[in-house]
């Protein structure tokens, strides 16, 4: 059963102690800017990928720095975050900037601002989108409306970035409320990996939802970065 | 109120009942908005006073403190099923009572969207702000729509959308009521994570709701002024 916390005031009196979405210090960059460097900005969820995508195709000239990935539920956050790391890349000395970002739930601000800096973004309106393949993704909406998706990140960090945030953990009860519309997880998976797929396996067991593995590799990701030029 | 002492609703007046139900409901405390529900019936304090004044006015803070970033969306969730346990207890009750009535809405989340948290946020708090709510629930298209505005004949159309991918339908709805020159007769409110001012201005509703609280008070400057054009 739940017990009193005390009301509005207790937790007013709390509310210094809430962690800043994005925060403060200088921001930092894979490579140091240079007459032929593109900086990525992205979604810290992309990291690893992006990374992984500038070694296999020796992208030498991409420089990345990420904002944090729990922008994911803060998504009216994402455009001045990225509104203040273009400023901040540029301020670095790059001339050339790339958004890791796609739409994201910004609902077309994210694009206004880019028109605006004239920079370009990832393709598709969520990640889920350009690692599947925009096209393919578009296909399959129909089918996959009921869908919950995972992506290599999201199985890692399901705990943090999820359930913990959605108060599942303390409060079970409110399950059927958040997924109750969900019929299946949909795990996207860029690598091979048995632990990431068993621990995706778990979470649709946790969510009561069928599962789904589709081994998607890097999809649009791969192709927008290696268009990447100075 | 102190967390540390027990509470003993009963001997509480008034004003200390009705400050420690919005406490409660900022907690989500569902038995203890029953029993403070049920003292206040027994004190002969009528259902829409309890509503307004308790429930209402309580989760009207719940949304500021939302809005402002206090409170995340678990909080507000079992606030409102708190709130929810006491509707359950009002709701025949107003029936009886004859309890004011603002106006009427027919909500729904749009075509290829199955999400639907923000909406029946706006249903409970619309019903609990004196509308008549007709839920049409998740992936509903034009057709439903405009079937369920016939029906029910509401002051408002109200629809929600969580995917950038979907609030386009939204548009969707409101050319094929431009279509059939219906527009005009009804107020539409659409929201959603996603969408904004400019995509509420862009595709001809008459409001973007940010949260169920800033739904409520459009819903009801609009209504006002919809009334006083006609008298």
């Amino acid at each position: 059963m739940s017990k009193r916390q005390g009301g509005r005031s207790a937790r007013l009196s709390k509310v210094s102690s809430i962690e800043p979405l994005v925060e403060k210090g200088a921001p930092n960059y894979t490579k140091p800017a240079n007459a032929e460097s593109v900086c990525v900005i992205a979604c810290g969820a992309l990291a690893h990928e992006i990374l992984d995508v500038v070694k296999l195709n020796a992208l030498d000239h991409i420089s990345l720095t990420c904002l944090p990935a729990k922008l994911h539920n803060e998504p009216q956050a994402i455009t001045p975050a990225v509104e203040r790391a273009i400023a901040d890349a540029r301020a670095a000395g790059f001339k050339h900037i790339y958004c890791g970002y796609a739409d994201c739930g910004t609902g077309g601000l994210l694009d206004t601002l880019l028109e605006r800096e004239n920079v370009d973004r990832l393709p598709g309106a969520h990640c889920y989108a350009f690692f599947s393949g925009v096209d393919d993704f578009a296909k399959r909406e129909d089918a996959d409306m009921r869908a919950f998706f995972l992506t290599d990140f999201l199985a890692r960090h399901f705990d943090g970035l999820t359930w913990g945030p959605l108060g599942l953990e303390e409060h079970p009860e409110l399950l059927e409320m958040y997924f109750g519309a969900y019929e299946k997880v949909v795990y996207l998976a860029q690598i091979e990996d048995e632990t990431l797929l068993d621990r995706a396996k778990e979470i649709a067991e946790r969510l009561r939802l069928d599962f789904e593995y589709r081994a998607t590799g890097y999809g649009d990701l791969a192709d927008s970065l290696s268009k990447l030029k100075a | 109120m102190s967390d540390e002492e027990e509470i003993i609703l009963s001997e509480l007046n008034d004003d200390d009942l009705v400050a420690q139900m919005m406490d409660d409901l900022y907690d989500g405390l569902k038995e203890e908005i029953v029993e403070s529900v049920e003292i206040l019936l027994g004190r002969d304090w009528t259902p829409y006073d309890i509503l307004t004044k308790a429930l209402v006015e309580g989760m009207r803070i719940v949304g500021i403190d939302f809005r402002d970033g206090i409170l995340f969306v678990p909080e507000v969730l079992l606030a409102a099923n708190a709130m929810k346990t006491g509707m359950v207890i009002l709701r025949p009750l107003l029936a009886e009572t004859g309890a004011p009535k603002l106006g009427s809405m027919v909500v729904g989340t749009v075509k290829g969207d199955i999400h639907d948290i923000g909406k029946n946020l706006v249903g409970m708090m619309m019903e609990g702000a004196g509308f008549d709510v007709h839920d049409l629930g998740i992936n509903t298209d034009a057709d439903e729509f405009l079937a369920a505005l016939e029906e029910h004949e509401p002051d408002i159309l109200g629809m929600s959308a969580l995917l950038t991918t979907t609030m386009p339908y939204m548009k969707v709805v409101i050319d094929q009521l431009k279509e059939k020159e219906l527009r005009d007769k009804y107020i539409v409110l659409v929201g959603g994570a996603p969408l904004n001012e400019e995509f509420g201005e862009a595709i001809g509703a008459d409001a973007y709701c940010r949260d169920a609280a800033v739904a409520v008070e459009k819903a009801s400057e609009m209504i006002t002024r919809r009334h006083n054009q006609r008298t």
